[in-house]
């Protein structure tokens, strides 16, 4: 019984790690890669760890398996904000179906705080979309 | 009848191998820096997972340890690296 839930739990873990690679591979532009990759990723290693922790018959591995799964979902969000924050800022540009940019010219250049008056955003450049695919690819 | 032990080792480990694969191709690609961090981070997240069905495997629970140390080990190179690459810019 315990071995179907393990088969289960892992099957999950190990095809939302893949799908996650498949997505960081095949993904037109970085933005959407971040925003495939983290989510899945976290949830696969998550799974694959909880399938440790019933696997060991010992409180301290289950204790221990419980602390990275919290670990992962904390920093896991932190990271990727940032990454996608500098990202943003070096000019790393959108993929060319991008349909919209709400950050446009909402970002002070020079001290890279945000501002939040719509009056702000007349006077913004236009949002850095790609011409091609080739540039995002 | 299957037994877990070998669906760990010819189901499990081969889909995370590949998917390690997978990870490189795009490490290797970039095209920019962010794209190769957000790579790097993954397959960091990724060995976290194979360290633990090895850990499973092998019925050592010493390698959760490790995989603790590399979970921190990510989440620093990523901050880092997000921090000097925006600070770059403004050169």
């Amino acid at each position: 019984m315990i071995d179907i839930v393990l088969a289960l739990l892992s099957t999950a873990g190990a095809l939302s790690i893949l799908f996650a690679s498949i997505g960081i591979l095949r993904m037109p532009d970085f933005y959407l890669r971040l925003s495939v990759t983290v989510k899945a990723s976290t949830l696969g290693v998550g799974l694959l760890l909880i399938c440790a922790a019933i696997m060991f018959p010992d409180v301290s591995v289950t204790t221990k398996a419980i602390a990275i799964v919290f670990f992962l979902i904390i920093t896991a969000p932190i990271g990727a904000h940032m990454i996608g924050r500098a990202a943003y800022f070096t000019g790393t540009p959108l993929w060319k179906g991008t349909i919209a940019d709400e950050l446009t010219g909402m970002y002070d250049e020079e001290t890279h705080t945000l501002e939040s008056e719509e009056e702000e955003r007349d006077k913004g450049d236009a949002p850095n979309i790609a011409e091609t695919d080739e540039e995002t690819k | 009848m299957i037994t877990l032990e070998a669906y760990f080792d010819y189901v499990i480990l081969p889909i995370l191998s590949i998917s390690v694969m997978l990870v490189f191709i795009r490490l290797f690609k970039g095209p920019a820096v962010v794209d190769r961090v957000v790579a790097l981070d993954l397959i960091i997240t990724i060995g976290i997972g194979i360290i633990t069905v090895y850990s499973i495997r092998s019925d050592q629970q010493v390698f959760l340890d490790v995989a603790i140390i590399l979970a921190l080990i990510a989440f620093l190179g990523t901050v880092a690296f997000a921090y000097y690459i925006e600070k770059q810019k403004d050169d």
